[in-house]
């Protein structure tokens, strides 16, 4: 009898596991080249200016709606939980500054960044993967035209414009939202509200808000774009490199989250 | 004009094409002819540079496809086009949009040329009237035709054709047989057309190339291949269904698969 035979099942499972792990390795230097690739063609000729304004507008405008709904009742269920913990303490007056500070330092660039994987990422990866299936790309390819300019590098640099702006709509409108539901509903002092998050906010949780929305924006861009590329080119393989994208991106954002927010504490 | 040497391409474990020498001769028009897997499909792509080879060269214009810069091959395509088996039209653009992709893309004429040109190619495929239609508005026969007036839309010197007739009834697949050889005769291109159709690739071909799991089994004109004595040569155009060539894959026994038992 073989001696290590009772061991063979940890070996088949750390043998799974480190398979995974190379293959993870493998895409995330794929997913490197195809984004370095893509972002070399930047300063070169043909231009893709028209291309960069129509995935502005699919990616930022077309997203308006969502990220202004998500960021009004973000706001509104923030006063309320906040309100009824600072009263505890008897500290309303800072309902404005919690609200303010939760918003822009944090839930601002981490839930905008989930409405557009959700609105935005799974299109995004969805249409390059029909592009594949279809051969439109081998047909862009044939025409001469490279898609990696064309198709991914317009995506990604409007996924990091868009999502720092969206960002900016969302914390304007959060919060709004949150001096609706504290002063007009609930009765904190209006001065106090404004007041107190004029005083706590500082230009370093601006800035932290600000990189949180640009890296999150890149990443979006660079996973969508990346799933959608490498898709397999079949109905099955694009819904699976959605779901995967969609997974991936959010993850990402929320594991990237805690590493930028140690740094920015 | 294009030529292979030693040319193979694996994908995994599977040898999709086997070490090859292949000649593609200009002005005329060569069919690589095959069944399904035979590989003839990879070798198109090997051809027009949209697969790198596992090991050998492809030379177009004196130059290899497989090792020139990305940007060099770019600018080399200019000087191809290829209708693909499903027509591969831009869904986000509408007929006269995809005809004249390639000419906005390359091109700096007026806008009125541009029309014009595009006008000129669909009343070549006999689409004049439809430029406004979206893809997704066509049918089968018809995008192949739109496809093919976009190849054209740059009056390339080589177009490749993937399965052209595939999928169409016999006048639709006629009707594009004919303008393949029109078209290639009258503005002295080169041309390859990947067919499984044994009449369509015979009756158009000056060459014909036969391929079987991945390899060259014969090569020849059209008479050449007519009168081949070869028995898979024979039973590939005649379509018989018994021969050399076997209708299933050789696999282990399927008294195995039946009974369950390892071999």
């Amino acid at each position: 009898m073989n001696p290590t035979g009772f061991l063979t099942p940890f070996f088949a499972f750390f043998g799974r596991l480190g398979r995974r792990f190379l293959m993870f390795l493998q895409a995330m230097g794929d997913a490197t080249v195809l984004s370095a690739n893509a972002l070399s063609h930047l300063l070169r000729r043909p231009w893709q200016g028209r291309h960069f304004v129509m995935q502005l507008h699919a990616l930022g405008v077309d997203s308006l709606v969502i990220i202004i709904i998500t960021g009004a009742f973000t706001g509104m269920v923030l006063a309320l939980q906040g309100y009824y913990t600072l009263a505890k303490f008897g500290s309303e007056s800072l309902l404005g500054a919690g609200v303010a500070l939760s918003i822009i330092r944090e839930l601002g660039p981490v839930l905008g960044a989930f409405m557009v994987i959700g609105r935005a990422g799974s299109s995004i990866t969805a249409e390059i993967g029909i592009m594949r299936v279809t051969e439109q790309l081998d047909a862009l390819q044939m025409m001469a035209v490279n898609p990696k300019a064309r198709i991914i590098l317009p995506r990604i640099v409007a996924a990091t414009i868009a999502l720092p702006l969206l960002v900016a709509i969302f914390d304007v409108i959060g919060i709004a939202a949150g001096y609706l539901v504290g002063v007009e509903l609930l009765g904190v002092n209006p001065g106090a509200y404004v007041a107190e998050m004029m005083a706590k906010i500082t230009a370093h949780d601006l800035n932290g808000g600000w990189v949180k929305a640009i890296v999150f924006g890149f990443m979006i861009g660079v996973i969508c774009t990346f799933m959608g590329y490498r898709s397999e080119p079949t109905t099955e393989g694009v819904a699976r490199a959605t779901t995967q994208a969609v997974v991936i991106a959010s993850v990402g954002v929320l594991m990237v989250d805690y590493i930028l927010t140690s740094f920015f504490l | 004009m294009i030529r292979g040497e030693s040319l193979s391409k694996t994908f995994g474990d599977i040898q999709a094409v086997k070490p090859l020498d292949i000649h593609i001769r200009e002005h005329g028009i060569t069919a690589i002819m095959g069944g399904s897997g035979s590989g003839k499909t990879t070798l198109l792509r090997l051809l027009s540079g949209l697969e790198k080879p596992s090991s050998g060269h492809v030379w177009f214009a004196s130059e290899d496809l497989g090792r020139i810069p990305e940007r060099r091959l770019f600018k080399l395509r200019e000087q191809m086009g290829m209708v693909f088996q499903y027509s591969a039209l831009l869904n986000s653009l509408d007929v006269y949009g995809n005809v004249a992709f390639p000419l906005h893309e390359h091109t700096n004429l007026d806008e009125e040329i541009i029309r014009r040109i595009v006008m000129m190619k669909l009343e070549q495929v006999g689409l004049r009237g439809f430029e406004h239609l979206m893809p997704s508005e066509l049918s089968g026969g018809m995008a192949k035709r739109v496809a093919f007036a976009r190849a054209m839309a740059m009056d390339p010197r080589v177009v490749f054709f993937d399965e052209p007739t595939s999928g169409l009834d016999p006048i639709s697949a006629g009707v594009i047989t004919s303008l393949i050889h029109d078209t290639v005769r009258k503005a002295h291109m080169t041309a390859v057309v990947v067919t499984h159709d044994v009449h369509a690739g015979l009756s158009i071909a000056d060459h014909v190339i036969l391929m079987w799991q991945g390899a060259i089994i014969a090569s020849g004109s059209p008479d050449d291949i007519r009168a081949s004595e070869d028995e898979r040569v024979r039973q590939f155009i005649e379509g018989r269904p018994d021969g050399p060539i076997p209708f299933s894959r050789s696999t282990r026994p399927y008294l195995d698969d039946l009974l369950g038992t390892q071999p």
